[in-house]
This record gives structure tokens, sequence and C-alpha cells, in this order.
């Protein structure tokens, strides 16, 4: 039997998880040695916290940055363009 | 693993005969020729373009006179501008089989027809007697690229093939990446790994050259759907495309048709230098994977989440699925699922090392899945590039 795999860690250096497969709001998942209560409805790929990020702080997945945080992000937040955006070139607005 | 020995001393793993056209209007006649002999590791390639160029002739060359090919017949109508010269010489001087089919003095289709089918019959037990030579992962060289991409590509399949290249470098192996309009934002990371400062330069420098070329055909390359796709920044999304090279330094910089020297892992930078003309410089999947094998490649590993079903001629393409979903639906033209990850019935280390596996066992010749449903794509097209300098070799 496969064991139930919500979210996955990428690099031992990340402080993101990935999800797995959709995750429901409210639901309790077990990743990287931590309990996390998943905040919204996420699909494949969604991006959550396993450190605390302040304001300013790199977000690291593949063990490199993906970009700096805009705004204190808490363990187990869903992290997207909300909170997160390029140190490189803007990303632009989406049809979301 | 068992290959084949060319008398050049390189050593491929499989022994194909090349059909090669060498204007759309000889492609005809070459499909012809091939037809009868398809499961016999008779391959069709060519160039469909009547004007001269020096970068479609150098494919070609390094195309008939890869370790994989054994024998060659060049297809030619009579009267295009094809620089054949070259491409005949080298395949001579390798101690290949060659035979040059000129269709306007051969007496037309049907005649040609039946003349390269008899040279075929006639070379096919040359080919079955070349010698066979025990090989090592130190004589392979790998390619990787990544099509029909989702977000799973970089959350399994990419990474896994990352890994395996890791393994496979440390033994030995030339392995190639390469999109370097992927790698918009990961110059930092890459000059970091390369051998030498200048080097690092270098690709810096083929990554801007890109962004400006795309810039011009008004491609962009964040789009509003990488964000659907949970994908929040550019550099996100070119790191997951970046982590099919793994984490070994990089040895150096390639053009298309350029070997690389050695063991290690190699950048191929396949856009275009000078100003922007003949169009997209990856105009499909084949194109690059054809690019590729032209640098020598043995083997294409292919991560797709979409999932792509194609393959290639002259070079087996293995597949990596990152979409297990993806998978379950085509599971015939997909090699390894990489997708078990997500679902939990695998591991990165697990999955990079079924490709290790599979790939030293495709180079030993079991057919992949694209090889044996018989896909045998091929792209050429026009290109111009300057000659590399020497900083973009580091040995």
């Amino acid at each position: 039997m496969p064991h139930l795999l919500h979210a996955l860690k990428i690099h031992p250096d990340d402080n993101v998880v990935v999800a797995a497969v959709p995750l429901k709001k409210g639901q309790q998942i077990e990743v990287a040695d931590q309990l996390l209560m998943v905040p919204r409805n996420l699909p494949i790929g969604a991006k959550l916290a396993i450190v605390p990020l302040p304001t300013g702080s790199k977000v690291l997945k593949f063990g490199e940055s993906i970009g700096s945080a805009t705004a204190d992000i808490a363990v187990g937040d869903y992290i997207h363009t909300h909170n997160l955006a390029s140190d490189y070139i803007p990303t632009p607005e989406n049809g979301r | 693993m068992l290959g084949y020995l060319r008398e050049d001393g390189s050593k491929g793993i499989r022994n194909i005969t090349a059909v090669v056209y060498l204007v759309e209007c000889a492609h005809h006649v070459a499909r012809e020729i091939v037809l009868p002999f398809r499961d016999q590791n008779v391959h069709l390639i060519g160039f469909s373009g009547c004007y001269p160029n020096a970068h479609a002739s150098t494919i070609v060359r390094r195309l008939c006179t890869h370790p994989n090919v054994g024998a060659v017949l060049l297809v030619s109508l009579g009267c295009e501008s094809f620089i054949r010269r070259p491409v005949e010489q080298a395949v001579r001087d390798s101690g290949r089989p060659l035979e040059t089919l000129t269709i306007q003095q051969v007496g037309g289709t049907r005649q040609s027809i039946e003349r390269g089918r008899q040279w075929i019959e006639d070379t096919l037990p040359v080919l079955a007697a070349v010698p066979r030579i025990e090989m090592a992962v130190s004589d392979l060289i790998i390619g990787t690229i990544c099509g029909g991409s989702d977000a799973t590509s970089g959350m399994t399949a990419n990474p896994a093939i990352g890994a395996a290249f890791d393994r496979f470098i440390d033994e030995g192996a030339a392995c190639i990446f390469e999109e370097t309009g992927e790698l918009i934002g990961c110059e930092q990371f890459l000059s970091r790994r390369a051998a030498t400062p200048e080097l690092g330069q270098a690709m810096v420098d083929s990554i801007r050259k890109a962004e400006r070329y795309y810039d011009t055909l008004g491609h962009g390359s964040f789009a509003s759907g990488n964000s659907l796709g949970e994908l929040t920044t550019q550099e996100e999304k070119s790191l997951g495309a970046y982590c099919k090279s793994g984490t070994r330094p990089i040895s150096g910089l390639l053009h298309p048709g350029d070997q690389p020297p050695g063991g290690g892992l190699y950048l191929l930078d396949v856009v275009p230098d000078g100003e922007v003309r003949y169009g997209f410089p990856n105009i499909n999947d084949n194109l690059e994977i054809t690019e590729l094998i032209a640098c020598g490649s043995h083997v294409t590993l292919f991560a797709t989440g979409r999932g792509s079903v194609v393959g290639s001629a002259i070079a087996p393409v293995i597949k990596i699925c990152g979409n297990q979903q993806t998978y379950h639906r085509m599971s015939e033209d997909m090699d390894v699922n990489a997708g078990a990850i997500l679902e939990g019935t695998s591991d990165l280390e697990a999955v990079s090392k079924q490709i290790y596996d599979l790939t030293v066992h495709v180079a030993s010749g079991k057919p992949s899945c694209s090889e044996a449903l018989g896909h045998q794509e091929f792209c050429v097209t026009y290109k111009s590039f300057e000659p590399l300098g020497p900083s973009c070799l580091a040995r």
C-alpha cells in the first residue's frame, strides 16, 4: 500500500513544501517532520511555509531563492503572488 | 553494455543506416527507400531547405558520423544548394560505408528508389559485421530536455533526472542540458557552478542573448498560465527546468554540433548568434533533441508532465513522466513514472536510480517506449552561429 503523501519538500534547504495532491481546507498534513493545517483548498504544486518567513526573507525552493516575502509569512501559510515577489522581474498579473 | 565500435574509434549504442534527403525534393524518394527496412534500423533524416546553410550542413555531418550510425545513404535531387562535400568527406574519413544517389542522374524516382534499396540490401551485412565492444558509463553522452511541462515537472521528473545526471557525471559520462531561454533568472546559480569565471560569464551572456531573441520574437517566458499552475516567480519557473542539470560543476558551453571534449556537465546554447533571423530557435522539442544528438548524445532523457509521445531518429529517447495521472493515461508511451513520487509509491532517489538503470539498459540495446512504438521524429532548421571562444570549455 502506498503511504499517503500530501506534500513534498523538494530540497533539504527548502523553507517551503509543495502539495503533492489536491489539499482541502482544514486538513491536517504531516510533512518535513511537522504537522500543518491547510489554510484553504489548494491544487497540486501549491507552496506552504514550513518556517516563519518575515517580510523580505528569501523563499527557498529547489534549494535556491525563488524570490522574497512581501508580507510576514507564518508556518503553514499558503505562498503565492500575494506574499512572494521575484527579485528578478515582476510576475505579470494573472486571471485568477 | 555492449556497443558498436566504429572505425574512427567512437562507440555507438545502436547500429543505424541513415538515409538522408538533402532537400525536400528528395524526401519522397528517401522515404520510399527506407520503407521496406523500417524495422531494420534504417532511419530517415534530412534537411528540407534548398538554400545553403553552414549550420544545417554541420548538423547533418555530425548526425551522419554519430556513433550510433554505421552507414550513410545521401539522396540528392541534383540541383539543390546543400553544402554536401564536407558531409561526404567526413563520412568517408570516418570509415563508414557511403553512397550518394543523385535522382537527376540516376534517372528519376523509380530507379533511384530501386538503386537505394539495393544499396541498403548490400550494406546491411556490412553493418551486421561491425565489431561489438564493451562500453562503460564513461563512454556515454546523455542529453536532457523537457517538453509538455506542467507543475509536476519541477517537482518530480526534472529533479530525478538531475540526480541521475549527478551519478552519470560522477562515473565519467558527459551530460548536456539546454534551453537557455528557460534559464532566465538562473544566471547567478549557473555562473556559480561554472568551472571558470570566464565560462560563467559566457553562460550569462548566452542567457541574455536568449532573452533578447525571445523579446524580439514577442515570446514572453512567464505566462499567466504559469501562475495558475502555482508557479509564482520567473526564478521559480526557471529553477524547475534548471534542476534537470543536477548539482555538479558545469564544464563547458556548446553550440549544436559541438562535441563535449570529455566527461562532465555541459550547457547547450541553441539560440543563434547575431541579429534575429530564421524565426524561433526551437520550433519544437524534436529540433532540440536533434541538436543534442548532433552534439553526440547517445540517448536523451525527456521530462514531460502533460504527456509528449515523441522519440527520435538516430538516438533513443527515454520518457520520464512527472505527472502520475498522465502516466496512467499514457503508460505505453512513458518509460518512467516519476509521478510515483507524488503517489507516495516511490521517492526521488528511487526514481533517479530507475532512470539511471533504464538508461544503461537502453544503452545496452533495450528499446525505449518511443523506439518500440516506431517514433523516429527528426528536425533541422536554418540557423547561424559564431564560433565559441576558448573560455567556453574549461578543459
